[in-house]
C-alpha cells in the first residue's frame, strides 16, 4: 500500500516542482510578494514533507536547506537579490533531480549537491541550525520522542500525578478525562478530584479553572511515557509528577522530553521564536495571515492567484485507458454515418423520424469526442517550464545572458503532442541561445539589453496550436548559412534563394552552422530533427529571421493528433482527405484557366496569378498526368510560401476524421500522411500535400523556373 | 460508532498517507484539500476530531482554528495541527490561536493514534 | 477441454501424433494451406482502398472493425497471375508479426486435419518465389496441398514497402 501512496508522492511532486518553478519564474521577474514566497515556501515544505515519510533522505536534507532560506525571505530577514535568485533557481533543478533520482534511481552530482547545500548554508543564520529534520520511514520507529517510550521497563512504579489545568487550557478542546483514559492504558490509575480550591458559588469566575486532580498511578512504564501524554497540556497546566523511581531516570526522561518539546531551558536562543505569538486570545483580523494579505492585494492579480492555487480536484488516468475510450467513440461516430447511410438507402418511406433520433445520436456522440478528447488535452504549463531550465542551462555553457519570457501557458494542447515536443523545443532553445543570443559585449556594441530574450509563446489559431520561439538575437546570418549550403553540397553554388529559402536551409537534413560541433546544440543533431519531429506530429515548422534583429520559429500543430477536419474529395475513383488546415481555397477550373508551360507543365490561372497545378492521381502514381484533366483544384500553400493547385475529381465535402496512422500498417508512403475510415466503412487516405507538391514534376519544374526568372530579373 | 477525522491537507501524499493509517485503525476518514474546504466541511462531516496542516492555501492552519473555534459550538472539538519538524513557535502559535496538540510530520502510524488517543479518548 | 486433435487421438487410439487442423484453400487454381490457428477470420472479399505506390501483390488496406489492415494478394505474391478479384473470393485474415494482414485467395476449400509426419519437404523445383513461401507440401485426396510459410510471405511491416 505504502507504494501506491508513494506514487501519489512522486505524482504530486510533479506539481508541487511546477508550483515552486512557476513561483521562480514569478520572482524572477521581480515578484516579491508574500503570496509568491509562501507558494514556493509551501511547495518545497510539501516535497520535504512527504520525502520525510518516505526516508528520502537527501531530499529531505536538501529540500530543508531551500525550505530554510525561503522561510528567511518569508520571514524579510533576507531579501531577494540577483544572485540568490540565480542560486534558487538552480537549487529548484537540483531538487528536480533529487527527486527524479529518488523516483527511478541513479545518482545526481554528488559535488554540485555539495556546492549548492554550501551556498544555500550561507543564506542560513547559524543558530536555525539546530532544527534538524529527522526523517523516518513509513511505520517504522517511534515518532519524534513523544510517542509512549519504547523503554521496556519491569518494575511497577507508582506515580503521584498532581494535575491543576488552567483556564488556557479548555481554550484548547483538551479534555482531561481522555488523559486520564490515555493514563489508564499504562497501568492502575486512582483519580481524585481536588476542589479544595473551589470558591464559595458566588465568587466563582466562570473563566476560570479551580478544579485540580490528584492521581495515582501503578505502571512499569518510565516517566517519559506520563510526560508524554501530558505533552499538549504543558504550559496549560500545573503538572507535577513524582514517583519512587531513582533520580537518576528522571533526569534522563525530561532530558528527552525537553529535546522533543523544545521546552526546557536549555533550548535557549536555538528555539527562539521568529516572531512574537503570544497573543493569548485568537484575533483572526491581528494575525498575520496569508488569507489577511491576499485580501489586501489587487482584485485582478487575487483572481489570477485563487486561479492557479485554488484546489482544483483531479482524477489520474491510464492514459491507454482514455485512447481506448477515443478509438470507441471514434467508431461510433463512422457507426453513425454508416447507420444514416443505410437508412437513407432504405426503400422504407418516411423515414423523417428515425433521421432526427439519428441526428440526435450523432450530435450526442460528438459531445462525447469532444469531451474525450479534452481528457487529452493539458496546459503547456509544464513543458514550457522544463524549458526555462534548458535556457538557464545553456546560457551557463555558453556563457550568454538569455532570459526566457513565457506567454500562453494556460493553451492546451493534446498530450501527446506536449510530450513529443519536448526535444524539438529544447533543441530550438538551445540553438537560440547558442546561434541566435549575442555575447552580451557584441549585444551592447549593437545597442542591445546585454541579456537577451528569447520569447516562448502558445497560442490557438483556428483549429491549430500555435508555438512560437522568438529570439532578439542576430538572426540568421544568410551570407553563411549559404555559403555552408553550398560548401555542404546541400545547394548549386549558382543557386538563387529567397531569404526565406535560405532561412529555411537550417531544417535540411545535415546542416549546421556551428563551426565545430558544440556540445550544446551540436551531437550531429540539426534543425531537420526538429523537423522531423514537428512533421511527425502533423504539424509544421516555419522560420523568420530579420538580421540583428533575432530569429521567429513557428510551430503549427494540429489540437489532437486523433481528429482532424479534412476536404473529402475524389482523385482517380479513390476518395481521399486532404487536411483543411493546408488548404487556402477550392475552385472548379475551365480550360481557359489551364496553361501550358514547357513538355508537361501546366498552370492555373488565379486572378493573374499562376500557380503551377500539382496532379494528385499522378503524383500518387495512380494515373497518367494526362489521362483527363480533373476540373477541381485545391489552392494550398507550402512552408517556403510557395502556393500549388492540387488538381483531384472533384470534392464532396468537409468533415471532421479520425486519423488512423499507417504505422506498422505499410511503410512511408509519400503523398499520404495516414488513413481515416468514413462513414461507408471504407478507409481513405489522408493526405500530406506537401510531400504530394515534392513529387510533382511540374511545381518542382515552376519552382526552378521561377528561381531562374529571379536571377534574371535581379 | 467510530471516530470521526476531518483531516485538512494541501498535500495529497500527506492525506492518503493519513487515510491509510487512520482507516486501518478503524477511524472514519473525511479529507479536504485546504482550509477554506475544511471549514465549509465541518457542519456536514461534524467530525469527532480535525487534522489540519499549518502551511496550506486560501486558508492556513491558524485560520482554521480561529473559524473552528470562533463559532461557539465548535469550541470544543480537539483539533491537531500537523508541523514539520518540532518547531515550538508554530506549536506555540497553534496552541495559542487554540490548537489541542500537533502531530509532527513524518509521523508514522502509531505516534498518529497515540496522538489521536489523547484528544478524543478513542483508540479508534 | 480437450482439442480436437486430442479427442481424435484418444478415439482412434493411434500412435502419439499431434494432428494439426489446416484450412486449405485455393489460389490461382493451386491448392494451399494454413495452419487454423494462424487463422483470425475469412470474410468475403469487398473492394479495397487503394495504397499510393504499393507493390503489386499489396491490393490495399480494409476495414476489419475499425483497424486498418492491408490485404496482400497471394497469387501475385507467389509469382503467378494478379487477381481480379471478385466477390466470390475470400480474404483469409491472419496474424503475423503481432499485426493482422488481410490475404486474397481465390475460394476457401475445407478443414483437414494433417498428421505432421504426412509432411514432405518441397521437392526442388525452378521458382526461388515457391521455394521461399513453401514449408512443405501434403498429400491430401490425391491432391497436392501446399503449407505456407506465412513469416517468409509477409515479412516485419516495416519492409512490407519500401
Amino acid at each position: 500500500m505504502s507504494g501506491s501512496i508513494q506514487d501519489t508522492f512522486f505524482e504530486e511532486c510533479e506539481d508541487l516542482l511546477e508550483a515552486m518553478d512557476e513561483g521562480l519564474t514569478a520572482i524572477e521577474g521581480g515578484e516579491h510578494d508574500q503570496e509568491v514566497v509562501n507558494a514556493v515556501f509551501r511547495a518545497v515544505h510539501s516535497i520535504k514533507g512527504g520525502a520525510g515519510a518516505f526516508g528520502l533522505d537527501e531530499l529531505v536534507g536538501f529540500a530543508h536547506k531551500f525550505e530554510t532560506v525561503f522561510d528567511e525571505l518569508r520571514s524579510g530577514k533576507l531579501q531577494f537579490d540577483s544572485a540568490l535568485i540565480q542560486l534558487l533557481l538552480r537549487s529548484s533543478d537540483h531538487l528536480a533531480d533529487l527527486v527524479a533520482t529518488a523516483r527511478d534511481g541513479g545518482s545526481t552530482d554528488e559535488a554540485h549537491h555539495n556546492v549548492l547545500i554550501e551556498a544555500l548554508q550561507k543564506y542560513i543564520p547559524e543558530e536555525e541550525e539546530d532544527l534538524t529534520f529527522e526523517p523516518m520511514g513509513l511505520g517504522g520507529g517511534m515518532g519524534g520522542g513523544f510517542a509512549p517510550a519504547p523503554i521496556i521497563e519491569d518494575k511497577e512504579r507508582t506515580y503521584e500525578i498532581r494535575f491543576h489545568p488552567l483556564k488556557e487550557m479548555y481554550g484548547t478542546g483538551n479534555e482531561p478525562f481522555f488523559l486520564f483514559q490515555a493514563l489508564s492504558e499504562l497501568g492502575e490509575l486512582e483519580v481524585k478530584l481536588n476542589d479544595a480550591e473551589l470558591p464559595g458559588f458566588d465568587a466563582i469566575d466562570v473563566a476560570e479553572s479551580y478544579i485540580s486532580w490528584d492521581l495515582t498511578l501503578k505502571s512499569t512504564e518510565g516517566r517519559s511515557s506520563i510526560e508524554a501524554i501530558f505533552e499538549f497540556v504543558e504550559g496549560l497546566c500545573e503538572l507535577s509528577i513524582s514517583s519512587d523511581s531513582d533520580a537518576a531516570d528522571e533526569v534522563n526522561a525530561l532530558a528527552a522530553l525537553d529535546a522533543a518539546f523544545g521546552t526546557g531551558d536549555d533550548a535557549g536562543p536555538a528555539l527562539e521564536p521568529s516572531a512574537p505569538f503570544e497573543a493569548p486570545v485568537p484575533a483572526p483580523e491581528a494575525e498575520p495571515s496569508a488569507v489577511v494579505e491576499e485580501k489586501a492585494s489587487s482584485p485582478k492579480a487575487e483572481t489570477a492567484k485563487s486561479e492557479q492555487r485554488g484546489p482544483k480536484p483531479t482524477l489520474r488516468v491510464d492514459l491507454e485507458r482514455v485512447d481506448r475510450l477515443i478509438n470507441a467513440v471514434g467508431e461510433l461516430i463512422i457507426n453513425h454515418s454508416m447507420l444514416a447511410q443505410q437508412i437513407a438507402n432504405l426503400d422504407a418511406g418516411d423515414v423523417r423520424d428515425v433521421e432526427t433520433e439519428l441526428e440526435g445520436f450523432k450530435n450526442l456522440a460528438r459531445d462525447i469526442q469532444e469531451g474525450v478528447m479534452s481528457i487529452r488535452a493539458q496546459p503547456v504549463k509544464p513543458l514550457f517550464q522544463r524549458m526555462a531550465r534548458i535556457v538557464r542551462e545553456a546560457s551557463s555553457a555558453t556563457g550568454k545572458t538569455a532570459k526566457l519570457v513565457t506567454e500562453g501557458e494556460a493553451t492546451e494542447v493534446d498530450k501527446t503532442v506536449i510530450e513529443r515536443l519536448s526535444d524539438p523545443l529544447t533543441h530550438i532553445l538551445r540553438n537560440a541561445v547558442d546561434h541566435g543570443i549575442e555575447k552580451p559585449e557584441d549585444r551592447e556594441a549593437a545597442g542591445k539589453e546585454t541579456a537577451g530574450e528569447i520569447r516562448l509563446t502558445a497560442s490557438h489559431r483556428s483549429g491549430s496550436v500555435c508555438i512560437e520561439i522568438k529570439d532578439d538575437g542576430a538572426g540568421v546570418n544568410r551570407p553563411r548559412v549559404k555559403q555552408i549550403a553550398i560548401e555542404k553540397g546541400l545547394i548549386p553554388e549558382n543557386a538563387e534563394l529567397t531569404d526565406a529559402e535560405i532561412d529555411n536551409l537550417l531544417f535540411m537534413p545535415g546542416f549546421s552552422t556551428a563551426k565545430e560541433v558544440s556540445n550544446l546544440s551540436g551531437r550531429g543533431v540539426g534543425m531537420d530533427v526538429v523537423k522531423n519531429a514537428v512533421t511527425g506530429l502533423g504539424g509544421r515548422i516555419n522560420i523568420s529571421s530579420t538580421p540583428g534583429q533575432g530569429s521567429t520559429f513557428t510551430i503549427i500543430l494540429p489540437l489532437t493528433l486523433a481528429v482532424m477536419d479534412g476536404m473529402v474529395v475524389s482523385v482517380a475513383d479513390q476518395t481521399m482527405v486532404v487536411p483543411i488546415t493546408s488548404i487556402v481555397e477550392t475552385m472548379r477550373g475551365s480550360d481557359d484557366m489551364i496553361n501550358s508551360l514547357g513538355a508537361d507543365g501546366t498552370l492555373l490561372s488565379i486572378r493573374g496569378n499562376f500557380v503551377p497545378i500539382c496532379d494528385v492521381a499522378g503524383a500518387l502514381g495512380l494515373r497518367h498526368c494526362n489521362d483527363q484533366p480533373p476540373g477541381v483544384y485545391l489552392l494550398v500553400e507550402t512552408e517556403t510560401g510557395q502556393r500549388s493547385a492540387l488538381a483531384v475529381d472533384d470534392i464532396f465535402d468537409q468533415r471532421q476524421v479520425v486519423i488512423k496512422s499507417l504505422d506498422g500498417v505499410c511503410g512511408n508512403i509519400p503523398g499520404v500522411a495516414a488513413a481515416t475510415i468514413l462513414g461507408d466503412g471504407k478507409i481513405a487516405m489522408i493526405l500530406d500535400p506537401e510531400s504530394i507538391i515534392a513529387a510533382s514534376p511540374t511545381a518542382a519544374a515552376f519552382d526552378t523556373e521561377r528561381r531562374m526568372s529571379n536571377a534574371i530579373a535581379s | 460508532m467510530k471516530t470521526k477525522v476531518l483531516a485538512i491537507d494541501d498535500s495529497r501524499t500527506i492525506r492518503n498517507l493519513l487515510a491509510a493509517a487512520l482507516e486501518e485503525a478503524g477511524f472514519e476518514y473525511h479529507s479536504a484539500v485546504d482550509g477554506r474546504e475544511g471549514v465549509d466541511m465541518y457542519p456536514s462531516v461534524a467530525p469527532d476530531v480535525v487534522i489540519t496542516d499549518i502551511n496550506m492555501p486560501n486558508l492556513d492552519g491558524f485560520g482554521v482554528i480561529e473559524e473552528l473555534r470562533g463559532t461557539g459550538i465548535n469550541s470544543k472539538v480537539p483539533i491537531l495541527v500537523l508541523t514539520t519538524e518540532s518547531a515550538p513557535e508554530l506549536k506555540a502559535r497553534a496552541r495559542s490561536a487554540g490548537a489541542t496538540g500537533w502531530i509532527t510530520k513524518p509521523f508514522d502510524d502509531q505516534s498518529l493514534i497515540f496522538a489521536l488517543k489523547r484528544v478524543t479518548g478513542a483508540a479508534a | 477441454m480437450p482439442s480436437q486433435a486430442e479427442v481424435k487421438q484418444s478415439d482412434h487410439e493411434v500412435k502419439h501424433t499431434q494432428y494439426s487442423e489446416f484450412v486449405s484453400f485455393a489460389v490461382a487454381g493451386q491448392a494451399f494451406c494454413l495452419k487454423i490457428t494462424q487463422i483470425r477470420e475469412i470474410r468475403r472479399w469487398s473492394p479495397v482502398t487503394i495504397l499510393p505506390h504499393a507493390p503489386s501483390d499489396v491490393l490495399g488496406v480494409m476495414n476489419l472493425r475499425g483497424a486498418v489492415i492491408p490485404i496482400y494478394d497471394l497469387s501475385a505474391r507467389f509469382g503467378l497471375h494478379q487477381t481480379e478479384a471478385t466477390e466470390r473470393n475470400v480474404v483469409i485474415v491472419v496474424a503475423v508479426h503481432g499485426k493482422q494482414v488481410g490475404l486474397l485467395a481465390e475460394s476457401v476449400s475445407e478443414i483437414i486435419s494433417i498428421n505432421p509426419e504426412e509432411i514432405q519437404d518441397t521437392p526442388q523445383v525452378d521458382s526461388r518465389n515457391t521455394m521461399e513461401y513453401i514449408q512443405g507440401i501434403i498429400s491430401h485426396n490425391d491432391t497436392m496441398v501446399r503449407i505456407i510459410n506465412l513469416d517468409a510471405v509477409i515479412t516485419a511491416p516495416e519492409q512490407v514497402i519500401l
